[in-house]
């Protein structure tokens, strides 16, 4: 290609670029790679422990029970319905706002999709602050208890997860639309048309990468839970019940323990949630693959 | 013009050079000479003092290094006591096994009171230790067993390994633990947020964390205050207490006089406990 001939860099100078990228690509892996590593060594103690051991339902650390169960399902529990609750909304929004076709509208169109860039921004403090004075209130008077319970986490935390699953769908979705757009709309179909019927049929992979980004987030969230949710180390039964994230546990056990079997456990944590984000993404990429080769593209 | 001008130069040099100078208040005198690291270990309780009392320091005089960690007071005796560490906390008394094994002096500085308290709202004002036991543990769960309009009993605590939570439940629960099914917060503020946002909330806060929002109890009819605290006559608090190996000699020394001078008051104060005179 005689074109790209003049694009490219001296060759020397190239390979040293090209060096430089995998050294740092080396490096990043390793990182990743020490990290895991360091995480299992640590959780060791704690999940082979003959007394104190992590897989038991009862958290009371005086008593010799370091049961971190509880947290566990109460962090899948919140990460899914928060994720049940965000996805169908995050795509409602992509789809008005990439065929919203309206002139009179546009306006509307921009000024949301800078919303949604400056939602992103808010830091999880704010969020779970405002929460707290505006949302607790209304969900204590609804349905009676505190006020500090499993929905008012999952509904701040779907509302943390929506902008960056919207803006996820979003880079994946537009420049295909706009591909599709000239030969599509000359054959009379509308932008709508285009989006749902032609295009989201095959955009399985850019749907599940805001699932699994929003549910990742939703997971490791720290500050929503911990302020919301009531923290009570037990297992939710209903979605008014208090209840406590691992990520929130780890806070909280944080900030007095150094050493002895509760610190112990939090690696034990650490490892679940590193496990359970990496269970997911590897679970929805191979689905992704499967579909995708299935589908004619 | 030009001999005033360096003139005014030369004095706003000196000018800045003094301002420079650490300034060396009564209190922060005696470490003027000193230098060194000292390291600072045990109850958590304790944590905010000791910190505020060693950043004042270490600005005054830049080569004194102290670290503040915690760990609990079992930690803070353990490592005083091996010499890792020049001063080891605790929020209890020290047993005597521990001083006749260690050698251990103990300087106790503040105490620390922790009050029950409930939504202003609440007309219960007034409780008798074995309801609070009774209320904390699950057993009663509607403020109208207890006096009060029929709503249920919100319950806060705070989390595991907390200094208030340990007093509390030593000195008003009897060493019980509270229920699981209780809301948990993370520090005297979130309690006071909750307690002041929800109008059937119970909780606890250190004494000096007691304000217009929220509405102290009694426990069998003893006011929880700053003086009932200091008598003796309120019944949930407890000392804290700092242990050295032996009588403590140069900067060692110098800290524990300083937190028992009037810079020291001013941060126990702050931290929600009150000065507790030196003996």
């Amino acid at each position: 290609m005689p074109g790209s001939k003049l694009l490219t860099l001296p060759h020397d100078k190239d390979s040293e670029a090209d060096l430089w990228i995998k050294a740092a690509t080396v490096l990043a892996v390793l990182a990743v790679i020490a990290l895991c590593a360091m995480i299992v060594v640590a959780a060791l103690p704690a999940l082979f422990s003959q007394t104190h051991t992590p897989f038991e339902w009862v958290w009371q650390p005086y008593h010799g029970h370091f049961g971190i169960l509880p947290m566990c399902a109460s962090s899948l529990l919140l990460a899914l319905s928060a994720l049940i609750i965000a996805f169908p909304w995050a795509l409602g929004i992509v789809i008005w706002h990439l065929t919203e076709e309206e002139p009179a509208l546009s306006w509307a169109r921009k000024a949301f999709g800078l919303f949604i860039r400056l939602l992103t921004t808010v830091p999880t403090v704010v969020l779970s602050f405002a929460a707290v004075f505006l949302l607790t209130p209304l969900l204590r008077t609804a349905f009676g208890g505190t006020g500090m319970c499993l929905l008012g986490a999952t509904l701040m935390v779907s509302l943390l997860i929506l902008p960056t699953m919207v803006l996820v769908m979003e880079s994946g979705l537009a420049q295909p639309l706009e591909r599709l757009c000239p030969q599509g709309l000359a054959l009379g179909l509308s932008r709508y048309q285009l989006l749902c019927h032609c295009l989201l049929p095959q955009s399985r992979t850019t749907l599940l990468q805001a699932a699994v980004l929003g549910f990742g987030r939703a997971c490791g969230d720290t500050l929503l839970p911990l302020m919301l949710a009531g923290n009570a180390p037990r297992l939710p039964l209903h979605l008014t019940d208090s209840t406590r994230t691992l990520s929130a546990h780890m806070a909280l056990v944080t900030a007095n323990e150094v050493g002895g079997a509760a610190y112990n456990s939090l690696f034990a944590a650490g490892l679940f949630l590193l496990g359970t984000t990496l269970c997911v993404t590897l679970a929805l990429r191979r689905l992704a693959r499967a579909k995708s080769s299935g589908s004619t593209v | 013009m030009s001999i005033f001008s360096a003139k005014s130069l030369v004095l706003a040099c000196a000018g800045l050079l003094f301002s420079v100078q650490p300034v060396f208040s009564d209190a922060l005198a005696p470490f003027k000479t000193l230098s060194g690291s000292l390291d600072i270990a045990g109850g958590t309780a304790h944590i905010p003092v000791m910190k505020g009392a060693a950043q004042q320091i270490m600005q005054a005089n830049p080569k004194i290094r102290i670290t503040v960690a915690g760990g609990g007071s079992g930690v803070g005796v353990q490592k005083v006591g091996e010499g890792l560490v020049q001063i080891g906390n605790t929020g209890r008394a020290l047993k005597e096994s521990e001083i006749t094994k260690y050698g251990l002096v103990s300087f106790p500085f503040a105490i620390d009171g922790v009050a029950v308290a409930v939504n202003p709202q609440n007309s219960v004002k007034s409780l008798r230790k074995d309801q609070i036991k009774d209320i904390f543990t699950g057993k009663i769960t509607n403020w109208r067993d207890l006096g009060g309009k029929d709503a249920p009993i919100s319950l806060y605590v705070r989390e595991d390994g907390s200094g208030t939570r340990e007093t509390f439940e030593g000195r008003a629960l009897d060493k019980v633990s509270s229920t699981d099914t209780a809301n948990v917060v993370n520090s005297n503020g979130a309690m006071k947020t909750a307690i002041a946002r929800d109008p059937n909330a119970i909780g606890y806060v250190g004494i000096g964390h007691l304000d217009a929002s929220i509405q102290g109890v009694a426990i069998d009819q003893k006011q929880p205050t700053q003086e009932a605290a200091a008598k003796g006559e309120y019944p949930v608090t407890r000392l804290l207490y700092m242990n050295t190996k032996g009588q403590p000699t140069g900067l060692t020394k110098a800290f524990v006089d300083y937190i028992f001078s009037d810079n020291g008051r001013a941060l126990i104060t702050k931290a929600g406990y009150i000065p507790y005179a030196r003996k």
